[in-house]
């Protein structure tokens, strides 16, 4: 049934790694090509005859493709049980759910942390430069080669919601459906401030190696760990961090030194030490630099809404948290006026909650009640 | 409500076939589902509590959480056939500005809202000397949405200072089909519990 060529699938039905042959090259917007990729993916439900019912889930900066399932390395559940499963608005008994690992991810997808075929040696720093559109255009490469010709919807959060926003610009005749949680059409200045401190702790620890730390057998673990705490505060709100940690202490007293006396300092430790088991340090530089360029408008005159004009046909919905000060409501709002502009079919709806930019990964009834209702309509129109 | 139901259908008909319409308050979305199922619109939404948004994805209608005060400003100059308000002007902090809004919005306004001048109103003020509580304006003063009221005769002549132009105009009473009416008309400035407008832009 694939039309694809020179193509090669591992592992069984529920996913695994799709491999593209050297003839068939990613070809990059920088102008560059990066030649036998591979994509790691999950697969969760089962493609109907008519393989009208993919919905092609994007993860956000530090996801991978174990969306609902247990992560390989840390045992953990998929980091969006919240929405996909059994009675959810992602239901595997009916629809075919795909998530997959970003170009310059670092959980089976081509990335920096890959063997460079040409060398044989890891690519490190000589990756080449991504961006959000080379990650879609990637997962356009598997979602063809899956044997599926347009999906019934495309969904994701953060980075993920962004990468839904380039699909509906590069792919608007491939998709029925958009769902665009707690993003936006172009990074802003805070973000990108965030995203360098995060880069230069990296690059600050000498077990980076500029780059190379993996052919020399270390690893930059206390540089992503530090990135991983600044980031994971922008993460939260204010509410949230009071709510859940105040000036609780870990111990009785204080330890007059530079323990982590509070609560919030062990968490965000935690929070570092465990992301190091996970992530690796380059695919960090790598991905928070294609988010950084993220600006859709930008190569469309600063018209947000030329992005969209052959996306009328497409069902959107975009949702803002009411508490996230990293992808604010305005952003959102600034998306939905584009595609209004555009023509588009879009609906907008503000969560409100105290958890952040966080909340899209957690127990949100408000939120899961709007994708149940706007993906079951859309899907009455898709017939499935 | 009844009353609701007739208002609605007198915006059907009003309303042209596969039409792009924006319906501004769209509630739960019972208009814009009617007026797709009747009609083959073409609409969008605007509704300002979640609930409200929530019912409309349910109902596969494309609607946007917003408030008609501050987010008109969103939509794009003549993107629209129809922008219609029904029985929320009285509610908004702005009507002049709302009102140049839907006109730039949209090619026609179609705006319902309860005429403050009904005898009944009239009479109630009259007789209690207090704010009058009707089917219509089922609210006491102090818990009440409505915060600019006005006859239909108050609404003509803002019209005219507008510049807009009332192409049709559809009075409404309880029980009754509605019927067509002269604005300059004082009977039905008496007799109107509701009406129904259908503006353009003079020029």
């Amino acid at each position: 049934m694939n039309k694809a060529v020179g193509l090669q699938q591992m592992v069984g039905t529920d996913g695994g790694l799709m491999r593209f042959g050297r003839e068939r090259p990613l070809l990059l917007e920088s102008g560059a090509a990066l030649a036998g990729i591979e994509i790691g993916y999950r697969t969760y439900g089962k493609l109907n005859a008519a393989r009208s019912n993919a919905i092609l889930v994007c993860h956000s900066l530090t996801g991978d493709q174990h969306a609902a399932s247990d992560h390989p390395l840390t045992g953990k559940p998929g980091w969006w049980t919240q929405v996909i499963g059994e009675g959810k608005p992602l239901d595997p008994a009916k629809h075919f759910i795909i998530c997959s690992n970003v170009i310059g991810g670092c959980m089976g997808t081509t990335g920096p942390s890959s063997t460079d075929p040409a060398t044989g040696r890891v690519y490190g720093l000589s990756f080449p430069m991504i961006t959000l559109a080379d990650m879609v255009r990637a997962q356009a490469m598997l979602v063809e080669a899956l044997g599926i010709e347009t999906l019934f919807a495309v969904i994701g959060g953060s980075l993920g919601g962004m990468q839904v926003l380039q699909w509906a610009a590069d792919y608007p005749d491939r998709i029925h459906a958009a769902v665009c949680i707690a993003a936006a059409a172009r990074h802003s200045a805070q973000n990108i401030a965030f995203h360098e401190v995060g880069r230069q702790a990296i690059m600050a620890d000498p077990d980076w190696r500029g780059g190379d730390y993996a052919a020399l057998g270390v690893r930059p673990e206390k540089g992503l760990a530090v990135a991983r705490m600044a980031a994971h505060i922008t993460y939260l709100s204010e509410a949230a961090l009071q709510r859940k940690f105040g000036r609780e202490l870990q111990r009785d007293g204080l330890s007059w030194g530079f323990d982590a006396d509070f609560q919030v300092e062990s968490y965000l430790r935690h929070q570092g030490a465990s992301f190091v088991d996970r992530f690796d340090a380059n695919s960090y530089l790598y991905i928070t630099r294609a988010i950084d360029y993220f600006d859709l408008a930008a190569s469309r005159g600063g018209v947000l809404a030329d992005a969209f004009t052959a996306a009328r046909d497409v069902r959107f919905c975009v949702l803002s948290f009411t508490s996230d000060w990293l992808y604010p409501t305005s952003e959102s709002r600034a998306i939905v006026r584009a595609l209004t502009a555009a023509g588009a079919r879009a609906s907008f709806v503000e969560i409100d909650t105290d958890k952040g930019h966080d909340a899209i990964f957690l127990d949100e009834p408000v939120m899961h009640r709007a994708l149940k209702g706007f993906l079951d309509a859309a899907g009455q129109s898709r017939g499935i | 409500m009844a009353a609701d139901q007739e208002s609605y259908r007198e915006i059907a008909r009003l309303v042209s076939p596969g039409a792009r319409v924006l319906d501004i308050g769209c509630g739960e979305g019972d208009l814009l589902e009617m007026l797709a199922a009747e009609k083959g619109v073409d609409g969008r939404g605007l509704e300002i509590s979640a609930p409200g948004v929530q019912a409309c994805l349910s109902r596969g209608l494309a609607v946007v959480q917003g408030d008609a005060d501050r987010d008109l400003a969103d939509f794009p100059t003549h993107a629209f056939d129809y922008a219609i308000l029904s029985q929320t002007l009285q509610q908004m902090r702005e009507p002049r500005t709302v009102l140049t809004e839907l006109l730039r919005i949209a090619e026609r306004a179609i705006v319902s809202l309860p005429n403050f001048g009904h005898w009944r109103v009239r009479l109630s003020l009259l007789t209690s000397g207090r704010m009058p509580v009707t089917a219509c304006l089922a609210e006491p003063w102090w818990s009440t949405a409505n915060i600019h009221l006005c006859t239909l005769r108050d609404f003509a002549l803002l019209c005219g200072e507008l510049g807009l132009r009332i192409e049709r105009a559809a009075a409404l009473t309880a029980g009754r089909p509605a019927r067509p009416f002269n604005p300059a008309s004082a009977l039905e400035n008496w007799r109107a519990e509701e009406a129904i407008f259908v503006l353009s832009s003079a020029n």
